[in-house]
């Protein structure tokens, strides 16, 4: 009986995951480069979007997938030019560009007809038959990508050149800059992969987990996903490792009245930012953070 | 050269030109002209992709704009409405002045808003008193709840370096849920319930006699107490920043911290202080919302005025003079929405439309700087072609 309980548990804890695991390794790479990126919200919203409407306009869920983090890309092009190319305030553009997503998406929500489209799930055969764990392995097919991106994200930042060339534009971009580095290149590179993964978490949520879209899907994920990246302190194993528990405790929220215990929703709806305010206010001394974390850089004496 | 003459006095200046001051009316430069010619491009296009989104919604533009126009300041109703919408996106635009001015960048003022509302609320529901009473006291709270919200990024900030932006980003979404429990708990300030209907998420109504007052009947103009207190805190803020020795040592410390700091100011109190009184704006409108429209407490209550209010004081360039005018302008978008219906287009057009306002208002300043830096810097190697290196510093890093 637990073990089903369990399992269902686990299953809903994992969908919950994934969309803030891909927008994480998107958000981690750009706060590595220096970028404290708010518009995520946006880009997943973006992405949640354009994902059913190239959906349904093409029957397609899967080919709305990519088209989701293409519209994310979208829209970090905007984000990455208007705050690393000519210079504005990027919590301003952040602001001004989740603003503007939620209004544009839901302004098209309501003059637009969707149908439903969802993409396939992929039921390993075996491995899915373990008792419990085995719902791991019985999830939609974008959820496997992960796979891949988690460990690309890695490799990227911490073993290729563009990584370390990246890591030093958040560290110290001036020193980054007199070494021959295009700081605000590299940031604004940093940002597009942030948009692709962000964009590509949104529409995991919106043709993965959902089928269809409605205004404001992502609610303030985008949110939990700074959260994730501050509670795992800047690297991408205990980012990750925050997206489950604030995805796990997601899903408690919705499992837990029908399991007969009794525990403060608004509570669990406020863990990830609790915890992650905890944790800066904890560790503020420790510096793991980027040091030009969310400082704009522009050449010249400082 | 002339001989040092003696320094006339200083003639006392009216008002007014305070006022005028506070709004940053100065003599235009160059760079102002160009500025101002670029906003106006800014703004057509702006223009032009609210026409495009109309068009496609199948809407007549021109409708849209009649119905916008109807609702917010054809007739005397219509100004009433755009005024009261007006009021709270004035006062957290004010607070939001106020911090951008310090150097610290607020974007809670939703959560802070929220608070206040809450504070206010618990306030007018169980203080017994004379209502003028309830109500200041009420207003005070909420200020004060407000204020604590923010005040608890202020103390992040300066005692372990949280950043601002993060911490009241996130107390936003605490804030909400905190609210949510306070409306759901019976014994905080969920509604009494009556007869034996389900109890719902939100809190009584505040009696009739504590209610905001507001002079005008319905056909005609009508201002609540809620307008005068925004236009009133708006001139006094213009005043203070603009002229006075709080007002300079803000300005100085969000400009060059380093500088403040070598001028003796303490940054922790400063700051923190412009922290704490912008959630306190934010708290207050809370109240005023509270007192003034809804009467009870609801999670909606909000209704996305902190996130506006912030937007506001973007446009305005954190001048408390020329976020009136703005404030006036976002609070007629929202009352002439409510007769976009009509038309067939969905009212978050207004939401669209603010969001690219803000963007048109934000770009140009730092668009004209950058090419009259350009403009100077190729003028300099033209004049100077024996020492281009010392003429043009390298800007390969930001080409247009």
């Amino acid at each position: 009986m637990w073990l089903d309980d369990g399992g269902t548990v686990l299953s809903s804890a994992l969908r919950l995951t994934a969309p803030l695991a891909f927008a994480a390794c998107g958000e981690y790479l750009a706060e590595r480069a220096g970028t404290l990126n708010i518009s995520v919200e946006g880009m997943m919203l973006s992405g949640a979007f354009g994902a059913i409407a190239v959906g349904s306009a093409t029957g397609s869920p899967s080919v709305g997938l990519f088209a989701g983090a293409l519209i994310g890309l979208v829209v970090a092009l905007v984000h990455a030019n208007l705050s690393h190319r000519i210079q504005i305030n990027t919590f301003v553009v952040g602001l001004v560009i989740n603003t503007l997503v939620l209004g544009v998406t839901s302004f098209l929500t309501q003059i637009m007809e969707f149908s439903r489209t969802q993409v396939a799930v992929l039921r390993i055969p075996g491995l899915a038959d373990i008792p419990m764990l085995g719902v791991v392995f019985d999830q939609r097919w974008p959820f496997y990508l992960l796979v891949g991106v988690v460990p690309l994200t890695w490799y990227l930042v911490n073993r290729t050149r563009w990584g370390l060339e990246l890591r030093a534009v958040g560290e110290n971009p001036q020193a980054a800059d007199v070494s021959g580095i295009k700081v605000n290149l590299r940031r604004r590179q940093a940002l597009m992969w942030c948009g692709l993964l962000s964009g590509l978490g949104g529409a995991y949520l919106s043709v993965g987990l959902v089928g269809s879209f409605n205004n404001n899907m992502t609610a303030g994920r985008g949110f939990i996903v700074i959260a994730a990246v501050i509670f795992g302190a800047w690297r991408l194993k205990g980012t990750m490792l925050a997206c489950f528990l604030f995805g796990a405790a997601d899903a408690l929220r919705l499992a837990l009245p029908s399991l007969g215990v009794e525990l403060n929703a608004q509570l669990l709806v406020a863990a990830p930012y609790l915890l992650a305010l905890t944790v800066m206010v904890l560790m503020a001394k420790s510096q793991r953070e980027p040091r030009a974390l969310a400082k704009p850089f522009e050449r010249g004496l400082v | 050269m002339s001989a040092p003459s003696p320094t006339p006095a200083p003639a006392r200046r009216p008002l007014a030109a305070y006022v005028v001051g506070g709004m940053g009316l100065r003599r235009p430069g160059a760079d102002a002209w160009r500025t101002a010619a670029i906003t106006v491009g800014c703004v057509a296009v702006a223009v032009l992709l609210a026409g495009l989104l109309v068009t496609i919604s199948d809407g007549s533009p021109s409708e849209v704009v009649d119905a916008l126009y109807t609702g917010s300041i054809a007739d005397a109703a219509g100004w009433s409405q755009t005024l009261v919408n007006a009021a709270p996106l004035l006062l957290v635009a004010l607070g939001a002045c106020i911090a951008n001015r310090a150097g610290v960048f607020n974007i809670g003022q939703e959560g802070q808003l929220l608070i206040g509302a809450m504070v206010g609320c618990f306030v007018a529901l169980r203080l017994q008193g004379p209502g003028w009473l309830v109500i200041s006291v009420a207003l005070v709270a909420a200020a004060a709840g407000g204020g604590a919200w923010s005040g608890i990024s202020a103390a992040m900030y300066y005692t372990r370096g949280v950043n601002v932006v993060v911490s009241t980003l996130l107390l936003t979404f605490i804030a909400i849920q905190v609210v949510q429990f306070a409306v759901l708990s019976p014994s905080l300030l969920q509604e009494t319930g009556i007869g034996n209907g389900p109890a719902r998420p939100q809190s009584d109504s505040v009696p009739e006699f504590l209610r905001l007052a507001s002079f005008g009947q319905y056909p005609d103009l009508t201002i609540g107490v809620g307008v005068i207190l925004a236009l009133l805190a708006a001139v006094v803020l213009a005043v203070l920043l603009g002229r006075s020795r709080w007002g300079f040592r803000l300005s100085m410390l969000g400009l060059n911290p380093m500088a403040a700091r070598h001028a003796g100011i303490r940054a922790s109190r400063l700051g923190g202080s412009a922290l704490v009184l912008s959630g306190a704006f934010a708290g207050l409108a809370g109240g005023v919302i509270l007192l003034g429209t809804v009467f009870r407490l609801q999670p909606a209550i909000s209704n996305n005025y902190g996130w506006d209010g912030l937007l506001v004081a973007l446009v305005a360039r954190s001048r408390p003079g020329l976020a009136v005018p703005v404030a006036v302008l976002f609070g007629g978008l929202r009352a002439g929405s409510s007769y976009l219906a009509a038309t067939g287009v969905p009212d978050y057009l207004v939401d669209v439309i603010q969001a690219l306002l803000v963007l048109a208002f934000v770009v140009p300043p730092v668009l004209s700087a950058l090419w009259g830096r350009r403009l100077r810097n190729r003028s300099a190697v033209a004049e100077t072609p024996a020492r281009p290196s010392a003429a043009a510093p390298a800007k390969e890093e930001v080409p247009v």
